[in-house]
């Protein structure tokens, strides 16, 4: 496909939207892709002003609560413990800190691309203990539970997870359930779904009459499922819908699911600026709760954490109550090189996108 | 951090394969799709496939890849414009 045939078609997309909208409609995303998507594509400028595209919790670094942050940080600074982490963690406050600043005060805290790389840190170093900071939605969860099976399998007794995961559609429902937030439609995040599949999303547009979109990552990925969402509600539909075809079935990739619940159980979770819900937290089951890192490592979690600093309105953003450009420090007191709360930090949080590309 | 890129799996070792992106390969962990075939395109995610998808689904993704590659190349040149 050429790129003028790219551009007719979002051009159509665009004037399909604005035949749609009649008056006010929120539209959520709960990905941190899809975040860093609309803001990029300058998708809110083309769209008529009614139509406000808000960003849910959907960056998984964003909602990790500053105690589990600090209760990592306490294990790294354990003699003989190396704690490793995807990369989008590092700068993420905690309390006081952050793994990085930790590791310029000694921590052995590495960066990994995978929970495999890991387990092979562990697996080259048998004298120290290696915990892997467990953070992520469904579609990085199922890839930590196979590691976890393959370190058990292989004996490698020194690896061990924080368990930080968090369960996206319980968190969608409780959104809605909240009633604090207009949300007309959700835009479903993409490959989260290619694990849990679409019809995870089903009691949400039954339930909850709210209509569920999972959407691609592209621009004209987004705009077809932001029309979607539109013509639903205008044939006064709430339907679950999948335009991201290439990645999404509606029974999702059932290996990746047994394997997901053969290693973990739900549990209540706290989301940083949210609060605890209910169901969106996964612990090891029984037979791996030799790899929870909070029982390998006898430390203590800090008590006091502070999840946000005063004035910080990451919250309100994550719940949909704001918008970034709303929150009396962005852009002044709280920036990507001097960053207040997590949705500055991450590069997928809404904070830093529209700081990067403007409202989009 | 959701992020997964379409990749074809060139060579299959157990649970374990050589996957190639943009000409580059890497090893890439199949524990999640035990139905991979030598040849498959795969859905990459923190360093395992997570889905197995048929070729023409994958170079659609990869074209779209690409045009917002150039597209971001065209604005750095823009931004490094006096």
């Amino acid at each position: 496909m050429s790129q003028p045939d790219l551009r007719e078609r979002a051009e159509r997309c665009y004037d399909k939207i604005a035949a749609l909208v009649s008056g006010p409609v929120s539209l959520m995303e709960v990905c941190g892709t899809h975040t860093m998507a609309i803001s990029r594509f300058g998708i809110r400028a083309r769209v008529p002003e009614t139509l406000r595209l808000l960003s849910g919790p959907g960056c998984p670094v964003c909602v990790t609560p500053a105690s589990q942050i600090d209760h990592l940080m306490a294990m790294a600074r354990e003699p003989g413990v190396i704690v490793t982490t995807f990369g989008d963690m590092l700068r993420v406050p905690g309390s006081k800190s952050s793994l990085e600043q930790e590791r310029t005060r000694g921590s052995d805290i590495r960066v990994v691309y995978s929970p495999h790389d890991a387990m092979e840190i562990a697996r080259a170093a048998p004298d120290r203990i290696v915990v892997f900071m467990g953070v992520g939605f469904e579609t990085t969860s199922p890839t930590i539970a196979a590691t976890m099976i393959k370190a058990l399998a292989a004996g490698i007794g020194n690896f061990c997870v924080y368990p930080a995961f968090k369960v996206v559609p319980p968190a969608m429902d409780a959104l809605v359930a909240s009633g604090e937030t207009r949300i007309d439609g959700f835009i479903c995040p993409g490959h989260v779904s290619t694990i849990i599949g679409s019809a995870a999303y089903e009691p949400i547009a039954r339930d909850r009459k709210v209509p569920c979109v999972v959407t691609g990552f592209e621009a004209l990925d987004v705009l077809e499922g932001v029309i979607l969402l539109l013509e639903q509600r205008a044939a006064g539909k709430a339907e679950v819908q999948v335009q991201y075809r290439r990645a999404v079935s509606p029974e999702g990739n059932r290996t990746a699911l047994d394997i997901l619940s053969r290693t973990f159980t739900p549990c209540d979770a706290a989301w940083r600026g949210i609060g605890v819900i209910p169901g969106t937290g996964l612990e090891p089951r029984e037979e791996f709760l030799s790899m929870d890192a909070r029982r390998r490592v006898q430390v203590e979690m800090p008590k006091d954490a502070v999840d946000l600093p005063a004035g910080c309105g990451c919250g309100e953003v994550m719940r949909g109550l704001k918008v970034p450009t709303e929150c009396a420090m962005f852009g002044t007191a709280c920036t990507p090189s001097r960053p207040i709360g997590p949705c500055m930090v991450s590069t997928e949080g809404a904070c830093a996108a529209w700081y990067r590309y403007g409202r989009g | 951090m959701c992020l997964a890129v379409p990749g074809q799996v060139m060579q299959l070792d157990g649970t374990s394969a050589r996957v190639k992106f943009h000409g580059v390969e890497r090893v890439v962990q199949m524990d999640l799709v035990p139905e991979v075939k030598l040849g498959d395109w795969v859905l990459v995610h923190a360093g395992y496939a997570i889905q197995c998808m048929d070729e023409e689904e994958a170079r659609e993704t990869l074209a779209l890849l690409a045009q917002i590659e150039g597209e971001m190349e065209e604005q750095s040149r823009a931004e490094a414009k006096p």
